[in-house]
């Protein structure tokens, strides 16, 4: 089986629905409407987080972030962003499970306006509440394997560990936190935050995560158009080397022409 | 007879007692977009119709941004 073949078939699937891209993208950072909409095309993301927010009521005409990327089309993942608080965040996600319909979010607790590391105590308490109130919860969480566990526990579909802090482009920090949460972990394990640029999301994916959540990487790249193709490859290409099994790792040279046969 | 509401943080006065759905209207929102939330309570979009908003009324209407 060749490797477009093997992608092919290769699906991922969260809360029952499947999914051809690995690659999540934000819909925020963009010069404007027409350049987000171009960067999701160029990345082949199905899932776009959105944020909620106040309508401005004093100028409701001015363009709408639905008319350029079409909720028909790609799954929207409405995010708590900004949110510190349980109550915040839960109430947050009532309101855009009423304005779209969709039960399937993106929890995320803050803790610290600095690192806007998560809060992982209010995090526990968000997703509790929004389990019981039947929603698909994807979480936004530390790189702790125990925190990790307690959100499965819960219920959770996906879990979604920070690279590195939001907005840093520093990459996969922690790459055996990664790899524990990735091998103890029923659900999906997606990077989310903290890639910086092609390779980091290739690395993500070759410690063996089920996908790659993204924003920045692409939104403040000079080119976000070419970056958002540069993320699709490599969140495929970390696939394909993952599921071909990388050869093991030696201190010393092993020779690539046979000795044999040597004039 | 006027109603005062706050809207997403604006006081505003209505001119009589309208329905989430007039309400809507006047300001020029499509209803189909947004979610409201009327003194915490989430109103669900088929009941726009029949809720009224009433004096003292603290009303939340949002929307999807870009967001990450």
């Amino acid at each position: 089986m060749d490797g477009d073949q093997k992608l092919a078939e290769d699906f991922f699937e969260v809360a029952g629905q499947r999914f051809r891209s690995r690659l999540l993208v934000g819909t925020g950072k963009y010069k404007d409407f027409t350049e987000t909409a171009r960067a999701i095309e160029a990345s082949g993301a199905e899932i776009v987080t959105v944020a909620v927010r106040r309508v401005n009521i004093s100028d409701p005409s001015q363009p709408v972030l639905m008319d350029y990327v079409d909720p028909k089309k790609y799954t929207y993942l409405p995010n708590t962003a900004f949110c510190y608080t349980a109550e915040e965040s839960v109430r947050t996600l009532r309101l855009a499970r009423e304005a779209g319909g969709w039960k399937l979010v993106k929890l995320e607790v803050l803790g610290d306006q600095k690192t806007l590391y998560p809060n992982m105590i209010e995090t526990l308490k968000a997703a509790e509440v929004l389990i019981k109130e039947g929603f698909d919860v994807m979480v936004y969480c530390s790189d702790d394997p125990i925190m990790c566990k307690r959100l499965e526990d819960l219920g959770c579909c996906a879990i979604m560990p920070l690279a590195a802090p939001i907005g840093s482009g520093l990459g996969v920090q922690n790459p055996v936190g990664i790899r524990l949460i990735v091998e103890q972990s029923k659900v999906p394990v997606l990077v989310d935050a903290g890639v910086g640029t092609a390779s980091d999301a290739a690395i993500a994916m070759e410690l063996g995560c089920d996908g790659v959540l993204m924003n920045t990487a692409i939104a403040a790249a000079k080119d976000p158009i070419r970056m958002a193709r540069a993320m699709k490859l490599a969140v495929e290409a970390g696939r394909l080397a993952y599921l071909a099994g990388r050869m093991p790792r030696k201190l010393y040279a092993d020779p690539s022409s046979p000795l044999a046969g040597l004039i | 007879m006027s109603v005062s509401v706050i809207i997403n943080g604006e006081s505003r006065t209505l001119p009589a007692a309208l329905t989430v759905e007039g309400l809507l209207k006047e300001l020029g929102i499509e209803g189909r977009k947004v979610a409201v939330e009327r003194n915490l309570e989430i109103v669900p979009k088929s009941a726009f119709s029949a809720t009224h908003v009433a004096e003292g009324d603290r009303l939340e209407i949002v929307h999807f941004i870009g967001g990450g």
